[in-house]
């Protein structure tokens, strides 16, 4: 047994660099989250979709396998078509995989340390509330990015190494689509289950609002769609607003799809793509705003 | 060499409430007393010296780090425990102090060596592997304070260290905060509304009302001309034959009614000697007072001044 000795006496040695040490809080998040059993299942769960995907990558370039099955390999391509809407689908689950995670881990993340006054511990080292939220945020986000673009890369790369570089030179929209539109959800999505575990400070309440931000608000727009027979509802649509920008950085202005799963834009109701972003970006600020209000070291009553 | 904390016309506002109003002092004793009643300002002054508000005007500067400018580098020399319970309730004791010493800029290992340590220093030893939620509250303030300390600062900044402690816990703390002082290493700035934790802890001691400085004193010059006053209650003999003996041996004296007096003894005199003369003469001292003007003294004082200024 280690024996320590009873007295204070002050600290002499070696700093890490500042700028490293947000990357302290995800390390401790991952060791608590380690312990949860039903997160780590889940987390492995969510990646049978991206292995079914690079099992069919697999096999439709595996001819042996192909006659095992008894198919041959011009009609496997035909049955599953390893194109936009292939990696826009596998996306679109992870995302809302990414969904449920965020719901199930961001209200824990910021709420406990209001709810017992830690902030003034974090805040009151060498240590800034942007690096704290930073530093909650990457929990979120290397979770995520785990879960999205990750496995989404490398199904692209398995696909591009099976069929050949021209493939992937004339498919590179792919990968930046699967890279920026991963990020564009997941930055949304962590800003937002940050905000909403800053200001509601009981957990299950912080993951029921994350789920209600989505469906409520895009039944709220639904509404104003069919009641002022517009479509400016979809405003209120987070799902909507991803769908339009996903469908542009998968294809650029030659579009052949409508989004996928959960992020499909509905046909003729597609708003214009600079509102898409105009909306996600306020609603980014207005996280932050609801962050910049709460994350204090000491709450000032005025 | 710089004070421990310099005040430079230092105000903070909430709105349109000045909670810090010009506050003007250089603090540069080993342990600082901030007292005041409740409302004063000494959490807000605190939080404004951690960077937590905003000066609306002036500043502060500790150890020469201005608080506007040099935030990062203040906070990088001061310990912090709160007033309140602070603590993340999932973690267990030791778990969290070695986080803290890591956000601190401590390496990992080192982090986790000083957060036994400081565990065992503060008398938590035989718990630092529980979960911080399910300690008592004097548990909780121990282990805020080995948090402050864990990560080896300049300045340690204590809140009401001693807030809702039992007589033994808030004894034990008060003895650590001596022993901290005692050693050397560090200034404190120990925030309280007891006049006894701060008399028992510290050198200099700054009051607050209404969020100006009400007084501020050097206790241990106080403490030193305070041994030297005298008041005397005697009988028999010439009083008068005394009192010339004892002005002869330096002593400035002034006589009260029925045998009292007054006197301020000079540096090296020994009271034994008082008594010595006192029997020459055949006077009895019968009582025989320090008269002390307590830290009790100094703040009440302070509470009656019209405007918060003494």
């Amino acid at each position: 047994m280690a024996v320590y000795k009873k007295t204070y006496r002050p600290y002499e040695g070696e700093l890490t660099a500042s700028w490293s040490r947000f990357l302290v809080i995800p390390r401790y998040a991952f060791e608590e989250l380690h312990g949860k059993r039903f997160l780590t299942i889940f987390f492995l769960a969510s990646f049978i979709y991206p292995l079914i995907c690079a099992l069919i990558i697999y096999v439709q370039h595996n001819v042996s396998a192909l006659s095992l099955l008894g198919v041959q390999q011009q009609g496997a391509r035909n049955l599953i078509s390893i194109n936009v809407t292939f990696f826009m689908s596998l996306l679109g689950w992870q995302s809302v995989m990414a969904l449920f995670l965020a719901s199930f881990i961001g209200p824990g993340l910021v709420s406990p340390d209001l709810a017992n006054n830690a902030l003034s511990l974090y805040l009151a080292r060498p240590f800034s509330r942007a690096e704290y939220v930073i530093g909650k945020m990457s929990v979120l986000a290397i979770l995520m990015s785990l879960m999205t673009w990750v496995p989404g890369l490398l199904c692209f790369g398995l696909q591009g190494y099976l069929e050949g570089w021209g493939w992937m030179r004339d498919n590179w929209r792919l990968a930046s689509g699967v890279f920026f539109g991963s990020w564009v959800w997941i930055l949304i999505l962590a800003l937002l289950a940050l905000a909403l575990s800053a200001w509601v400070k009981w957990k299950p309440a912080a993951g029921g609002l994350m789920f209600g931000v989505f469906f409520v608000a895009s039944a709220f727009g639904g509404l104003i769609n069919v009641v002022q027979r517009t479509r400016w509802g979809n405003l209120f649509n987070i799902s909507h607003l991803i769908g339009v920008v996903w469908v542009q950085l998968f294809e650029g202005s030659h579009q052949t799809t409508n989004g996928a799963v959960f992020f499909r834009v509905m046909q003729g109701e597609q708003l214009p793509l600079w509102t898409a972003w105009m909306a996600l970006a306020v609603l980014a600020f207005i996280c932050l705003y609801m962050l910049r209000r709460k994350i204090r070291g000491a709450e000032v009553v005025r | 060499m710089h004070p421990v904390i310099e005040l430079d016309g230092l105000e903070v506002r909430f709105g349109q409430r000045v909670i810090l109003k010009q506050l003007k002092a250089a603090l540069t004793g080993r342990a600082i007393g901030l007292l005041g009643p409740n409302g004063a300002g000494k959490s807000t002054l605190i939080n404004t010296l951690l960077g937590f508000h905003k000066p609306s005007a002036g500043t502060a500067r500790i150890l020469g780090r201005d608080i506007r400018t040099q935030a990062r580098e203040v906070r990088s020399l001061v310990g912090y425990m709160p007033e309140n319970d602070a603590y993340i309730s999932s973690m267990t004791g030791v778990h969290m102090v070695r986080m803290m010493a890591e956000l601190a800029g401590l390496p990992r290992e080192h982090a986790l060596e000083r957060a036994h340590e400081a565990f065992f220093y503060v008398g938590l030893g035989e718990v630092r592997y529980r979960a911080i939620g399910t300690y008592s509250l004097g548990m909780k303030q121990a282990a805020k304070l080995a948090q402050a300390i864990a990560h080896g600062p300049k300045v340690l900044f204590l809140d009401e260290p001693t807030n809702g402690l039992d007589p033994p816990a808030r004894t034990r703390m008060i003895q650590l905060i001596q022993e901290i002082r005692d050693r050397g290493d560090l200034h404190l700035l120990l925030s309280s509304h007891l006049l006894h934790d701060v008399e028992d802890c510290c050198d200099q001691v700054l009051i607050l009302k209404d969020g100006n400085i009400a007084a501020f004193c050097n206790l241990e010059e106080e403490r030193r001309a305070n041994r030297r006053f005298l008041e005397l209650e005697t009988r028999g003999g010439n009083n008068g034959d005394f009192l010339d003996a004892v002005v002869k041996l330096g002593c400035e004296t002034a006589p009260g009614v029925q045998g009292r007096i007054k006197l301020v003894m000079p540096e090296g005199l020994d009271v034994r000697r008082l008594y010595e003369i006192a029997a020459g003469q055949n006077v009895q001292i019968r009582r025989l007072n320090r008269k002390r003007d307590s830290l009790e003294d100094i703040f009440l004082k302070a509470m009656e001044s019209a405007n918060g200024r003494l």
